[in-house]
């Protein structure tokens, strides 16, 4: 075992370093290395960034300069102080660096006291003292909301809309591919030529008349609300479309031969042999659903049936924005579209690889 | 037991039209074999006669009932495709059963029959595979297997051993020999080579263009071909077909004089084309010889020979021989053309006469 793995160990790090040249540095090798950091920096930089700020607490964030890790003021008691006292490295007037705890600050001189003598008043002026600071998780930026708020809630919802939503727009999006795929009828070409159309008006052209036939439908601040009109995608048509294309003909008309129903067709053939585009078009799915944020905002309005996204707009107010919880609730949100992606992005290549859409 | 009629069937895409009015009576239990070339409609015919194509116009009656507009899966008979159309995801057991499951068998019934049809084609050791795991000719059977357990009213095959190797071909023609014989069914088997249609039918229907050239018996085809076409088609190697002039008792091919006995029908100045199988033609003394040629060279298959000879004002003449031949290239030979065995064409392709009395 221990032999496999330092093959493998050995292997991934010749993977990571492999170079054009035999042992030599090309400058293409340099080149495509500063490439590919920029790309990593680009890439994982504003989430690595968000992950971190997530922990820290609501000062920290406003500090400037900012810091990259999370970073908390040390507090010591104090005999003779009933509160915990800030700690302070401060540069004394012969140059010395003590550390000191403050008591208060009037304007620009705050009165601090040494932990070891307590007695002992030190006024310093507040430009010669800075913050000693040590290492520390914030965990409450996660804790506070899912148990204050209705965070849980919001999840949930969040959970229901997205499967939902994900399974009614894998059944309706697969049979109209199926229909559309499947049988040769006049007109063809021209309904999927004005599905792909559809492709072309962006949402915010209709919101309105959407909003208008669910607020007639009685769907607004429900669930369905979300879940329904973004049911039937385009684009999951087409690329579903393009992937049954692919399926020989002879198997469809062996099913017929064999006295299967269309329905049968459908369930028991096409779609098992379409899987992979189906799974390409459920990741699709669960990430624009669970990230999906104007739509939910404009028709769920009673916070019962907020969505995470929702949910997190709401911390920000018109005046006052509690960046900690929003950066601890937006990396909760992230999770799941992640797990999702790491364990179905094989599907993706080999999906959106053999359905034509690149 | 079904009797399936064919009446001036016609089958247009557009305004093409590829059948052009077949008239068939396919009796019960018969092993018909549609042969042509390429693009000839057989492979049209047969998914008409199954329901997978629509007739422009005309009837097709299975046991006397016009099924025109009944849809493949109601007709009762089953398929076995060029492609084998195995369900890629379905395991060899379920192939088979998919059809009764359609059907709605109970399922000991279901058991029971695929079963028996593995046992009788040996594919029992796989039925829990998938096909991507078998060889071509297992495949081959379990798509014959999926046809048998349906206890169809007829059973259609098109091209079913052209995705196999030579050897294998042979066996399974042979097999499926003797699966008519054992089962017994109605069968409409679909190929373009004609060793197969000899080997195999009841009944041989030959198509060319859209049309049926000739229907009969396989040795009736081979010795009393009603046209030119047929004559060529069936049989290999092909039949020696030479263009002549008639002149009194005689027909003239270039330079050589083939003298014959009077024939009804032959105008002196005619033009015709006489046909002689590779069979009938025999070397003899250069005294009996009607022709003299030059062997270009030969085949020594050990069993039998063929020598490919020329001779001018003709095309190549293939002359088989039993046995081993010692000839040389370049070599000269005397042939006789056995009048028995003579066929006469017109100029339009039509038989004048098969075989000449001496």
């Amino acid at each position: 075992m221990a032999d496999t793995a330092t093959t493998e160990r050995r292997t991934l790090w010749g993977f990571l370093t492999a170079t054009r040249g035999r042992g030599r540095l090309h400058w293409t090798d340099v080149f495509t290395y500063l490439y590919l950091f920029l790309g990593v920096v680009l890439m994982f930089g504003p989430a690595v960034w968000l992950a971190l700020s997530s922990f820290k607490t609501q000062s920290g964030l406003l500090e400037f300069p900012p810091t990259l890790l999370p970073l908390g003021q040390i507090e010591v008691e104090v005999e003779g102080y009933d509160e915990p006292l800030l700690l302070f490295d401060v540069t004394m007037e012969d140059g010395s660096v003590r550390q000191l705890a403050q008591i208060r600050r009037v304007g620009i001189v705050a009165q601090m006291v040494d932990p070891a003598e307590p007695d002992v008043r030190i006024d310093v002026p507040i430009d010669q003292r800075t913050a000693t600071r040590e290492f520390r998780v914030a965990v409450e930026n996660y804790t506070d909301p899912l148990e204050r708020f209705n965070f849980l809630t919001f999840l949930q919802n969040s959970v229901i809309v997205t499967v939902v939503a994900t399974l009614v727009t894998l059944l309706i999006n697969s049979m109209a591919a199926y229909a559309l795929s499947i049988y040769e009828f006049r007109g063809r070409n021209a309904i999927m030529l004005l599905v792909i159309g559809t492709l072309m008006i962006p949402i915010t052209v209709i919101l309105v008349p959407v909003y208008l036939v669910v607020t007639e439908l009685g769907l607004v601040n429900s669930l369905w609300a979300v879940i329904l009109p973004g049911a039937a995608t385009p684009t999951g048509v087409f690329l579903l479309r393009q992937y049954m294309l692919t399926i020989p003909r002879d198997l469809i008309e062996a099913a017929r031969m064999d006295k299967a129903s269309e329905w049968q067709i459908y369930w028991r053939v096409v779609m098992p042999l379409a899987m992979p585009a189906i799974a390409v078009l459920a990741i699709f799915s669960i990430m624009w659903r669970w990230n999906d944020f104007l739509w939910p905002l404009i028709v769920l309005n009673r916070s019962e049936v907020y969505t995470l996204q929702i949910g997190l707009n709401a911390f920000q107010g018109e005046l006052n924005v509690q960046w900690h919880y929003v950066l601890a609730m937006t990396v909760v949100t992230l999770i799941p579209v992640v797990v999702v992606f790491a364990f179905l992005q094989r599907f993706i290549t080999t999906g959106i690889a053999s359905s034509g859409m690149k | 037991m079904t009797e399936i009629l064919l009446k001036d069937v016609r089958k247009s895409y557009g305004t093409v039209e590829v059948i052009h009015g077949v008239n068939l009576d396919i009796h019960s239990g018969e092993f018909v074999v549609f042969v042509g070339p390429s693009g000839c409609g057989k492979s049209t015919l047969l998914r008409i006669i199954a329901g997978l194509e629509d007739v422009t116009e005309g009837d097709i009656l299975i046991d006397g009932d016009v099924v025109n507009r009944i849809t493949a899966s109601e007709r009762g008979l089953a398929m076995v495709f060029q492609s084998y159309a195995l369900y890629p995801h379905m395991t060899v057991y379920k192939n088979m059963a998919f059809g009764l499951e359609n059907a709605k068998l109970p399922k000991p019934e279901i058991e029971q029959r695929v079963t028996a049809a593995a046992d009788m084609l040996q594919i029992t050791p796989y039925l829990q595979r998938r096909p991507k795991a078998l060889s071509g000719g297992q495949r081959q059977r379990v798509a014959i297997g999926r046809a048998i357990v349906r206890d169809p009213k007829a059973f259609l095959f098109d091209e079913p051993l052209s995705n196999l190797d030579a050897e294998l071909r042979v066996t399974m023609r042979k097999e499926l020999a003797a699966l008519h014989k054992s089962i017994g069914g109605t069968m409409i088997y679909v190929t373009h080579d004609q060793i197969e249609a000899m080997t195999l039918a009841d009944k041989i229907v030959v198509l060319q263009g859209g049309v049926v050239e000739q229907t009969g018996r396989p040795l009736d085809l081979y010795n009393t071909p009603q046209n030119m076409f047929v004559a060529g088609f069936i049989g290999s190697p092909r039949m020696n077909l030479i263009e002549a002039t008639v002149e009194q008792d005689t027909l003239v091919a270039g330079p050589h004089r083939i003298g014959i006995p009077p024939v009804d029908g032959l105008v002196p100045g005619q033009e015709v084309t006489f046909g002689v199988r590779s069979e009938h033609l025999q070397i003899t003394e250069a005294d009996a010889a009607d022709i003299t040629v030059q062997v270009d060279f030969s085949e020594q298959l050990g069993g039998e020979t063929y020598l490919y000879c020329s001779a001018e004002g003709m095309p190549q003449l293939t002359v088989h021989q039993i046995g081993q031949l010692p000839v040389e290239q370049g070599q000269a030979l005397h042939l006789k053309l056995n009048r028995a065995n003579l066929h006469l064409f017109d100029a339009d392709g039509l038989t004048i006469a098969n075989g000449i009395a001496a």
